[in-house]
């Protein structure tokens, strides 16, 4: 089976810029998978998003959804696909229900109808069923200004739904909305995986939400700096340390020079674990310890450290 | 079919928002009412009689065909705003062909367009334009005609702004000249050759001149009011909207896609 997503040496340089905005990017994504990427403000994820997703042309490289090339076979992949953007896609002027019926009409599901009456039996079921499982209800049939924003996000999810895609992509679907929300929000993208076998593709500057998925891709300047599960970029990236301190720090200092440990010293000794673990290092140095804890690594910490160091 | 759903789905919309805006639907009463009974009667009491045509009839045709072309060309900059406010992602990601978009937006500013002029043929009607039912049924394929140019003319324009703003300042730049030029509200059977060549350009030229080789059909004012025969303004026409429609679906894919 292809993969879900398949991007090999992607360039995007816009017309008037003087630097690549995505700057030869390649990966992977398996079917079903929970993939993120991530990056600062402007390194790249929305346009990467937006090439993958058929709604920006690329410059060099190749792009494929669910073994459709992006350039040659875009009605395919669009059929595929299901975005909920950064700002809300939604039309104002019209009701929540509105909005939803447009969109299943645009992806060949529903014939036209002008009124909600009027659309296929199967229609109408099917957005009263995913406007209870959101909690919107009857709420749907509202104007959708008079929506809070994340009843917006719901509706917009719906709407990503309707056509069943096999790669949902959410670009910083969060933004703007409140911690109750967005809590809410996340609970209900967890349950939709659990009951449909869909590919996640999230871009988020929120490293809490990236620490759910299965892969993550961290982006800079349109570049990769770093690939794979959480815990192996977190490997990659950030030693687990192990904090230390003995009455007789002289002697404690020579030990970890002696076993080759590279270490810090800030009021005790941070001690970096190069692939060994705690208990190895505890057992070689000998000493009465009058301090001992290990620290492990968050995802943010690893992307925070990352980015400073790209920065350095 | 399913493009054609889309286009209706498209075009829908567009007349939605059109019926659920007050201030529109106030303006399209507004409008003619100021255009027709103030203007049209005041230049008929005037200069009716040495002009030695109907002046109501005169003026409700150039509003009528000025309303078409342009309430369509300028509708179709609802693409642009459609861009700004985003919701022009979840069209242009969707599997619908670019071609379909266009078309769909041209028919639901048709359809506006269209809404629009009603109370225009009613307070002709009102004001005793001689409107006969075959007028009037000759005058729904020229509104179409009408609304397909001036859609296709907003595509080509729209191909040349970068946001709302510029967009109303290019219409105003494009329309106000075509006013005076295209004979909107006085005669030009007589010009200075430089603004005769302005003239012929002037694609609202032909959309009002075979409006009133409609409505002036048989009467003995005919040959002082239109320009070109139906025939010549309806071949001009086609072909621009081939020209234009074309450039300006090329032109405008292509920027979506290569920004």
């Amino acid at each position: 089976m292809a993969p879900a997503i398949e991007v090999r040496d992607l360039v995007k340089r816009y017309r008037k810029g003087t630097v690549n905005a995505v700057d030869g990017v390649s990966f992977d994504v398996e079917q079903g998978q929970f993939f993120a990427l991530l990056g600062p403000n402007g390194a790249g994820k929305t346009t990467t998003i937006s090439i993958l997703t058929t709604t920006l042309g690329l410059t060099s490289g190749t792009v494929k959804i669910a073994g459709h090339d992006v350039v040659r076979e875009a009605s395919a992949v669009r059929r595929e696909v299901g975005i909920i953007f950064q700002n809300p896609s939604l039309d104002m002027n019209l009701s929540g229900e509105e909005n939803i019926r447009f969109h299943a009409v645009l992806y060949r599901l529903y014939p036209y109808r002008p009124v909600y009456r009027l659309m296929p039996a199967g229609y109408r079921h099917q957005v009263r069923d995913l406007a209870d499982v959101v909690g919107l209800g009857a709420e749907v049939f509202k104007p959708v200004r008079r929506l809070s924003g994340g009843m917006r996000r719901k509706l917009e999810i719906i709407r990503g739904l309707m056509h069943h895609p096999r790669v949902l992509f959410l670009d910083e679907p969060t933004s703007g909305l409140d911690t109750a929300s967005r809590r809410n929000l996340w609970q209900y993208i967890r349950d939709l995986r659990k009951q449909r076998d869909i590919t996640i593709c999230l871009t988020t500057h929120q490293l809490v939400e990236a620490e759910d998925a299965d892969r993550v891709c961290i982006i800079d300047r349109g570049r990769v700096v770093a690939i794979g599960a959480p815990h192996e970029v977190k490997v990659e990236l950030v030693q687990e340390t192990l904090h230390i301190d003995a009455a007789d720090r002289a002697a404690l200092r020579r030990r970890l020079v002696a076993l080759q440990l590279p270490f810090n010293e800030d009021g005790h000794f941070v001690v970096r674990l190069n692939g060994r673990t705690a208990y190895e290092v505890v057992q070689s140095v000998e000493q009465p310890l009058t301090m001992l804890r290990t620290e492990s690594a968050t995802l943010e910490d690893a992307y925070l450290r990352l980015l400073a160091g790209e920065d350095a | 079919m399913p493009e054609l759903n889309a286009i209706a789905a498209i075009a829908g919309r567009d007349l939605l928002k059109f019926i659920r805006d007050p201030g529109r639907l106030v303006a399209a009463v507004v409008f003619p009412f100021v255009m027709i009974f103030l203007l049209g009667g005041t230049l008929q009491l005037n200069l009716g009689q040495s002009a030695g045509f109907n002046f109501i009839g005169f003026t409700f045709t150039g509003f009528l065909g000025m309303t078409l072309f342009q309430s369509t060309a300028q509708g179709l900059s609802s693409l642009m705003e459609d861009r700004q406010n985003d919701f022009a992602q979840e069209v242009f990601v969707s599997p619908v062909s670019r071609y379909s978009i266009v078309f769909g937006k041209i028919a639901g500013e048709t359809l506006v367009a269209i809404m629009q002029v009603i109370p225009f043929v009613l307070f002709a009607l009102l004001l005793r334009v001689p409107l006969t039912p075959l007028h009037v049924a000759l005058l729904v394929p020229v509104a179409l005609l009408s609304c397909f140019m001036g859609g296709a003319f907003g595509l080509l324009l729209l191909n040349t702004m970068s946001d709302t703003r510029a967009a109303n300042q290019i219409f105003n730049f494009v329309f106000l000249p075509q006013y005076f030029l295209a004979g909107l509200i006085s005669p030009i059977n007589v010009l200075p050759w430089y603004l005769a060549v302005l003239s012929l350009l002037s694609p609202m030229r032909y959309v009002i001149d075979l409006a009133r080789g409609v409505v002036f059909s048989g009467t003995p004012e005919y040959s002082r009011v239109v320009l070109l025969s139906p025939a010549t303004n309806i071949a001009v026409l086609a072909a621009m909207f081939v020209v234009f429609m074309v450039a300006g679906t090329a032109l405008f894919v292509r920027r979506e896609t290569s920004r």
